[in-house]
């Protein structure tokens, strides 16, 4: 058994040891932040901002996919809809369609979509080759814009699929993205 | 190995008295006092909040809350229960019990010890005070999932500042168990001598120091999603609910273990008096433990099968989790083999032990059924879930707790508590227990999603049976307060080894403990 004073000692240092440890601890929950947006790019999980690689354009004439647009906004002051809401299409086969959006608000916003799709199964088989999602849009006050999502459906689709729901919603950017400039797109 | 305590030590402490005395002290059996006092209040909150649930789940439709405030309940009862109620009771029990274990005179840190403990009324009050604040207490579920978390009003501001300070108080409490064990045994306690619930709080203090500052951060990064404009968590600015969910079960896995392995020291403490039998599989018993801990860090997304993940990463978290069996099981088979062939008696800290070793091992065998993720697909947000986590959390720590308060409440006390209101106590808590828990795996297996406050009709009769079983349970527990009451008004008076065959340091001072023990370290041999 130690005596009292070096006692002391070592158990003042053991305690800054493990204060230590906890600080670190703290930062590492910040530093699975990057780690995680790391994993998910280099696995592709979570790449719904970047055009789809198209593996297969065999197209399949011996089927014909229903495909329905629809168009959501979340707080924000836009009108947003697809300029067409139904469009038949053979799996395999390079598609174009639009979107409108019109800013009703008296200032420039900055918006991002995000797609999802019914079924949720058919969203790794829909392919888009450019969509306005890939981008933030600003809009000027009052600007109405038009934009073009190219896809392909992937012959791959389960045969059990026969419609295909893509659903955008409009999501205002505030935060940390906010300040970043709008890129071109080439969607106006 | 009996201490000869020198009359001086006997005489109170002289500092300020009255409620001065409570508030400055820095005595680790007033402080431990203090933590027990204070969780047994958490839980009888948590309880009327889980009551309040069940009554509004008693039949289909809405009678009792409006959902809003069903919503807020759940989630009270989740985080009053897990940081109010179980993580304090056992480091009330550390406080009273480590230093008497390993032979020192106090806690390391006294005056860090107190602190540690006065943080925790005033988390509990900004907690519990959240109900009344506009909007009213934060009901996105205990796991504080964005986007709710991020959307609610400022009842979740107060939540996550409440975490914020029980979180601090947990490391501070961990970080002087840390050193108390490894710096302050008494001469010739090598660690593989040591009592088995200062192994198993050693393991928990490194877990709470690991752990804890993790959950600081992902609250903190709420905080400043829902305030500062960043978007860690918020789709909408380009972050990731899903990376919350990794961020908080990061934590949130080693955190079931933290409230899991203290409750394991317990009864590796109770059963071998009882059956008169020295524990089976020391080394091993320590063995399981650390392997536990270690392994509760790569099995977190087996809480988020349903989100979607490769099925790789499945198949890796899936056998990770089953893994887990294996030292636990070790635990369960060295239980039993210490009570094989042992000259066992049923005195009431011993019905609580082996009444916890059956149901505990019940709520890990669902545990596993979990764990397989093709069936947690179906399972997953059920109340099967509900059922697997009362029966490791409630079956398992709590009714470990109470063991060891029966267990020890002699040494706290002076006296033996009434055994017949105290077996009263186990078996009515064992049977409505079951009453209330039983029926709810059936209705997660037919499918009644957990947190919702109305049901289908054909759920009706397991939901009715479930809240009679919840109320049973919840008036049971006020049986525990008589019998504490009796017990430190008199009653039969407790010896020193107040049970015939404990064994450990903390039995060789008198009963109840003097204020100072062991001043002069005791040699152990």
């Amino acid at each position: 058994m130690p005596n009292q004073n070096s006692l002391h000692g070592e158990n003042r240092k053991l305690l800054v040891r493990l204060s230590i440890g906890a600080l670190v601890m703290f930062g590492f929950g910040f530093v699975l932040v990057p780690f995680y947006e790391k994993i998910c790019e280099v696995t592709g999980i979570n790449n719904i901002l970047k055009a789809d690689e198209v593996v297969n354009t065999q197209v399949d004439t011996s089927r014909l996919i229903t495909v329905e647009f629809d168009a959501n906004i979340h707080d924000l002051p836009w009108q947003f809809h697809p300029l067409q809401s139904v469009v038949r299409v053979h799996p395999g086969e390079l598609v174009t369609v639009a979107y409108e959006v019109e800013n009703t608000r008296d200032r420039p916003v900055t918006g991002q979509a995000v797609p999802s799709y019914g079924p949720a199964i058919s969203g790794q088989f829909f392919r888009k080759m450019d969509c306005f999602c890939f981008t933030q849009q600003t809009l000027a006050a009052g600007e109405r814009r038009t934009m073009p999502v190219a896809f392909v459906l992937d012959p791959a689709l389960p045969d059990d699929v026969h419609t295909v729901t893509l659903s955008y919603t409009f999501f205002e950017i505030a935060g940390r993205n906010a300040a970043l400039p709008a890129t071109g797109d080439g969607a106006s | 190995m009996a201490a000869v305590i020198p009359d001086h030590l006997n005489e109170h402490h002289h500092g300020p008295s009255g409620l001065m005395r409570w508030i400055t002290t820095t005595n680790h059996k007033d402080i431990g006092t203090m933590y027990l006092l204070f969780s047994f209040v958490m839980f009888l909150s948590g309880g009327v909040m889980a009551l309040t649930i069940r009554a509004e789940l008693f039949q289909p439709g809405l009678q009792v809350v409006v959902p809003e405030l069903f919503n807020q309940l759940t989630t009270m009862h989740g985080l009053v229960m897990v940081f109010g109620a179980i993580m304090p009771a056992f480091v009330g029990f550390a406080n009273w019990m480590l230093p008497l274990m390993v032979g020192a005179s106090d806690m390391a840190f006294a005056r860090m010890n107190n602190w540690s403990f006065w943080l925790l009324p005033v988390a509990a009050v900004m907690l519990i005070g959240s109900f009344f604040v506009p909007g009213g207490a934060t009901a996105a579920g205990w796991t504080l999932y964005p986007p709710l978390s991020i959307q609610m009003g400022m009842g979740m501001d107060l939540a996550i500042f409440a975490i914020h300070i029980m979180g601090i108080s947990s490391i501070m409490g961990a970080i002087n168990i840390v050193v108390t064990i490894l710096n302050m045994r008494a001469p010739g306690m090598t660690l593989m001598k040591m009592p088995l619930f200062c192994w198993t709080w050693l393991i928990t203090a490194y877990l709470l120091i690991a752990v804890m500052p993790v959950l600081a951060g992902a609250v903190t990064m709420i905080l400043t999603d829902r305030h500062f404009g960043t978007s860690f968590f918020n789709a909408a600015g380009g972050g990731d609910p899903v990376l919350f969910q990794h961020i908080f079960w990061f934590f949130g896995h080693p955190e079931v273990y933290i409230m899991i392995l203290p409750a394991f020291g317990i009864v590796s403490q109770i059963i071998p008096t009882f059956a008169r039998k020295p524990l089976f599989g020391y080394a091993s018993m320590v063995y399981a433990t650390a392997s536990i801990a270690i392994l509760s860090f790569i099995v977190w997304a087996h809480h988020m099968f349903a989100t979607g993940m490769p099925k790789q990463g499945q198949l890796f978290f899936m056998y990770a989790t089953m893994l887990i069996a294996v030292p636990t099981g070790v635990k369960v088979f060295n239980w039993i083999a210490t009570m094989w062939r042992g000259s066992m008696t049923f005195e009431t800290p011993m019905l609580w032990s082996v009444g916890f070793i059956f149901v505990f091992t019940l709520g890990g065998f669902t545990g596993l059924i979990c764990a397989i993720a093709p069936v947690d697909i179906q399972l997953h947000d059920t109340y099967y879930v509900v059922a697997h986590f009362h029966y490791v959390l409630v079956a398992g720590s709590l009714f470990a707790l109470f063991a060891g308060a029966y267990y020890w409440l002699p040494k706290w006390t002076g006296h033996m508590p009434n055994e017949t209101i105290g077996k009263l106590h186990f078996w009515c808590s064992m049977v409505f227990f079951n009453i209330t828990f039983f029926p709810m795996h059936f209705l997660g297996l037919a499918g009644m999603p957990r947190r919702i406050p109305d049901y289908a009709l054909q759920f009706a009769d397991f939901n009715a049976m479930a809240t009679v079983g919840a109320f049973g349970f919840g008036l049971s527990q006020l049986i525990f307060i008589v019998v504490v009451v009796k017990c430190v008004r008199g009653g039969e008076k407790a010896a020193a080894r107040a049970w015939e065959d404990a064994d450990g340091l903390e039995w060789t001072v008198p009963s109840p403990a003097p204020h100072h023990t062991f001043e002069e370290a005791p040699v152990f041999k």
